[in-house]
């Protein structure tokens, strides 16, 4: 048997079911895989090791009493944008670095009400702005399969913890590419639902209109299974949508038989790698051969505009977000200042990292008296434009098949001072967000050694065929059973 | 020169629904310890979202259609940006773009004459908290917050600029105080601050189509300080006009001891409140069934019921007035009424009812600052009193003691009678013997008299009233003494 902390959710659920492993044996192996590669990769803000430990426990408990569902006692990271109840959240800020929520997020409420088994909270990009991980305030993570280089982000944390076999499973958040993005550059399953399926209470808002939670996976089959337990209504988040919620792992059928696939140019960007092009036309190839009918030329004219539409909508609606930081009810707070203005500022001078100031400025530009009409609803006009496009394209279309990123994982540093050249990396993923759509990327295989993702694109709750797609490339090609040498 | 006056109110009345208008806290805080009503939603926690108070939106929309609104079929919430510390998340969730309706109008009357006044637009938003301004014994200043008001829901009602005097926004405020009260969706108070008003104050030479610098007047806190305040303010801006200087667009607080507005802040220091529709609230549908379901339940308003008074009670149109302002009062004069006599009796009826509401229990009212729904006094003790007076127990002299008695302590017209034996003395043989003293003790009344002197039979009748402490029934007495007068002749 491979080592425990290697297995995937259903994997380790067939074996809690017989009881061939206990999740307190499953558990400790996870910690234990914890305690000798964090020091490498740095996915962790916070190991709650004593509440793993006590949930592993009722979960052997559950179990012996016939009580388990397939996330029963499988141990799993949360991002730490999401609220656990008396567990620091902090989304790598200086600002939050002491805040402890008094509520779960309802996506943690809902894990623990299946079994989960925390352990801990997920480095991110600051605020979850970022694609690389870099923005942390605390500390740089690290890509598994190459130390020198970003695991991507903001959800990096999160991918590199499953890839490096730290937890079973993850939670992540994507608002431009953030589930996406780290989980091709980490080759592991990712999964941006479509905007309303999965509540957002409780998950720290970045750009509301645009933020989503979704799961990080060894595979398909997990990513099915954490969304059947995490998707659905919630009355606490008006925007999640009140739709049936299907078993996805229904749709996990090995053939796409009479399936209509689009391969948009436009996210054939220039610039981007030969090895990721031919990785992910490869992969494409792959698709044919297991039924799909592919067209290769489909354009999406738009897309060219999405990213200066994402860099105003999402600033606008962060500047907003994050204005409720101001050091008088939680978090961090300056001292020594002058006076209540004073004491504002310096918090958040001293509580927000260059990023999140950068965004907050330029939200703030964005939505100024007299700017309004050029910017904001300009872009939500181009918003409009780009999910009709998207729209239209999917009558004709059951997917689309783009790569996840323009590049491989970067070395770290690389861009760090480059805000432009970091925000490219988001280009290929950002569109999903700005229509609502669902996304997911895939192991494609690898480039110089380094991971390449596929993205799979559906119209509005199409996650069954996206899980479709994504499932029967993944059982045809296999990169999912490869693990990174650490 | 002649000067016009323009005058726009914008009046925030808090909503009486039981929860806040995005979570579950009650929003019942006035007399709530501090930060007792709070929950991570009203505190502006991270992650937390709203969710829309169903009900806080059908008070709104009544509001709206009461005040003539046009509802449309969509409406939705916008993000205000400012920083200040009662703000809990930076922002206040309010409406900008989309109201939840505009268009609407009220009538006023003033001196007699009828004006409609413009309603812009009603839209829902959520209170701040409340923040208080200290200083310690050391001399530091410092302030605390209490979050109970955090995201109580708010109504804003704004008027276009179309009252030409501090009379006619006084009456315009009374008038939508009046309807809001109707409604129940307004407790109304404005020391508590559950109905503030704020001023955009105006003038401009008249005749002149011309718009003169604005200036908003705030921190009025009563119908008497909304019209002192607006009176100083015109009456302020027309002397700067006059003597050439130059009117500056500000905002002014009222200083009550003052009894002037001061400068505040000037305006081109305005906040840029960054609106843009707020992402976590999708539009709301209001649909045509829900807002005529709405409608169908709009209670009979002060306009209509003082024109019904008027016509079904034969009311004066001042009296009829008096009595609606409050639906409080205008129910218990009803009850009063209920049942009504037949005929002419029922005219007589209503106006002797309008009279005592208007005169002793409105001044018992005022003097003592009870209100209505707090009165001890019910309708049924004061029905009984009136047929007390009309079967001839009291004189309407007694009657006022009695109505105050009743009013103090509660009890029944015939209860207060008893205890304090001030039933009237209607009975000859109790009258008989202070008759003859009167009698006895002025011969000369008597004597003139006895010449015809109308006047002296007056008197004597005064003294018997003056004898029995009022007690006796004057008309009783008048017959008596003509009787016993014309006998001994
Ligand atoms: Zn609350």
């Amino acid at each position: 048997m491979a080592s425990e902390y290697d297995l995937t959710v259903h994997e380790a659920h067939d074996l809690l079911k017989s009881r061939k492993l206990s999740s307190l044996e499953l558990t400790k192996a996870v910690l234990e895989r914890i305690h000798r590669v964090e020091d490498k990769v740095h996915s962790f803000v916070t190991v709650t090791e004593d509440m793993a430990l006590t949930q592993a426990r009722q979960a052997d408990e559950n179990i012996k009493a016939g009580n388990l569902s397939p996330l029963t006692g499988i141990p799993a990271l949360i991002k730490d944008v999401m609220c656990t109840k008396g567990v620091k959240t902090t989304c790598s800020s200086k600002m939050l670095s002491n805040f402890i929520p008094p509520y779960d997020a309802t996506v943690v409420e809902r894990l623990k009400a299946a079994g989960m088994v925390m352990m801990g909270k997920g480095n991110m990009d600051e605020f979850a702005m970022g694609s690389s991980t870099e923005n942390s305030a605390f500390f740089v993570t690290h890509n598994p399969w190459d130390l020198d280089r970003v695991p991507g982000g903001s959800s990096g944390g999160s991918a590199a913890s499953v890839a490096a076999g730290e937890a079973i499973y993850a939670l992540g958040s994507d608002t431009g590419g953030s589930i996406r993005q780290p989980a091709g550059f980490c080759s592991v399953a990712g999964l941006k639902p479509t905007y309303g399926r999965v509540s957002r209470y409780g998950l720290v808002a970045f750009a509301s209109s645009l933020d989503q939670i979704g799961p990080l996976t060894k595979d398909v089959t997990d990513c099915a299974l954490v969304m059947n337990v995490i998707a659905g209504y919630d009355v606490c988040d008006s925007t999640s949508v009140d739709r049936q919620v299907p078993d996805y792992t229904k749709s996990l059928v090995p053939n796409l038989k009479g399936l209509r696939i689009g391969v948009p140019k436009e996210y054939f960007v220039q610039g981007m790698e030969s090895g990721v092009e031919q990785v992910v036309r490869r992969a494409i190839g792959k698709l044919e051969e297991l039924g799909a009918e592919v067209e290769w030329d489909v354009s999406l004219p738009h897309t060219r505009y999405a990213l200066a539409c994402y860099y105003i909508i999402a600033p606008s609606e962060a500047m907003a977000n994050l204005a409720r930081y101001d050091g008088v009810k939680y978090g961090f707070s300056a001292k020594e200042a002058e006076n209540m203005w004073d004491a504002m500022e310096k918090t958040r001078q001293y509580g927000f990292g260059p990023e999140v100031k950068r965004r907050i400025m330029l939200g703030t530009y964005a939505l100024s008296a007299g700017y309004y009409e050029a910017y904001y609803l300009k872009a939500q006009k181009v918003r409009t434009l780009i999910s009709r496009e998207f729209a239209e394209t999917f009558t004709r279309y059951d997917a689309l098949v783009t790569p996840t990123s323009p590049t491989v994982p970067f070395r770290i540093g690389e861009k760090a001072d480059k805000p432009l050249q970091m925000y490219l990396s988001d280009v290929c993923t950002l569109p999903a967000n700005i229509a609502g759509i669902p996304g997911i990327s895939v192991p494609a295989g690898f480039t110089d050694g380094l991971p390449v993702g596929m993205q799979i694109l559906g119209k509005p709750f199409s996650e069954e065929t996206l899980f479709r797609v994504a499932y029967a490339y993944e059982q045809a090609a296999g990169w999912q059973k490869r693990r990174p040498n650490l | 020169m002649e000067y016009e006056t323009i005058i726009g109110l914008e009046v925030h009345a808090q909503l009486l629904t039981k929860s806040k208008m995005f979570c579950g806290c009650s929003a019942d805080y006035a007399s709530a310890p501090p930060n007792t009503h709070v929950c991570p939603i009203c505190l502006g926690m991270p992650g937390v979202l709203p969710t829309i108070n169903k009900k806080a939106i059908e008070y709104a929309v009544m509001t709206a259609l009461a005040l003539n609104c046009t509802i449309p079929e969509h409406t939705r919430f916008d993000r205000k940006n400012y920083p200040y510390p009662d703000l809990m998340k930076g922002y206040q969730i309010s409406q900008y773009n989309n109201p939840l309706s505009r268009n609407g109008w009220l009538t006023i009357e003033v001196n007699g004459k009828s004006r409609r006044i413009g309603i812009t637009r009603v839209h829902q938003e959520e209170d701040v908290a409340k923040l208080f301004h200290r200083t310690d014994p050391s001399g530091e200043s410092y302030s605390l917050v209490d979050v109970n008001r955090s995201g109580v829901p708010l109504m804003e009602i704004v008027s276009e600029p179309d009252m030409r005097s501090p009379e006619e926004a006084r009456e315009y405020l009374m008038k939508l105080h009046s309807i809001l009260q109707y409604l129940g969706v307004c407790t109304g108070n404005m020391e508590e601050g559950s109905f503030r008003c704020d001023a955009n104050v105006s003038i401009r030479p008249a005749g002149s189509t011309e718009f003169m610098p604005k200036v908003e007047v705030k921190n009025m806190n009563s119908f008497k300080a909304v019209y002192r305040a607006l009176a100083y303010e015109v009456e302020r801006q027309r002397k700067v006009a006059e003597e050439g200087g130059k009117l500056v667009q500000e905002t002014r607080g009222w200083v009550e001891e003052k009894g002037a507005t001061v400068s505040q802040r000037s305006k081109e220091y305005a906040h840029d409140y960054r609106y843009f529709p707020e992402p976590d609230l999708p539009p709301l549908e209001l649909s045509r069934k829900f807002v005529d379901e709405i409608r169908s339940r709009l209670p009979e308003l002060p306009d209509a019921r003082r024109d019904r008074f008027i016509s079904q009670y034969s009311l004066s149109r001042y009296d009829a007035n008096l009595l609606t302002v409050s639906r409080a009062m205008a129910d218990y004069f009803e009850t009063c009424l209920k049942p009504l006599p037949q005929g002419a009796e029922a005219e007589k009826r209503a106006k002797t009812v309008a009279n005592w509401l208007l005169g002793e229990f409105s001044r018992l009212l005022n003097a003592t600052n009870i209100e209505i729904k707090d009165a001890k006094i019910t309708p049924q003790h004061l029905v009984e009193m009136l047929e007390l007076i009309d079967n001839g127990t009291l004189s309407t002299t007694m009657a006022k003691t009695v109505f105050e008695e009743m009013f103090r302590g509660g009890k029944s017209a015939s209860q207060v009678v008893k205890e304090k034996g001030l039933a009237q003395i209607s009975t000859a043989n109790e009258l008989e013997s202070v008759l003859g003293q009167v009698i006895a003790a002025n011969s000369q009344a008597v004597a003139d008299f006895k010449q015809g002197k109308e006047q002296a039979l007056k008197f004597l009748v005064g003294q018997v009233m003056k004898a029995t402490r009022g007690q006796a029934n004057p008309q009783m007495v008048n017959e008596l003494l003509r009787r016993r007068l014309a006998h001994s002749q």
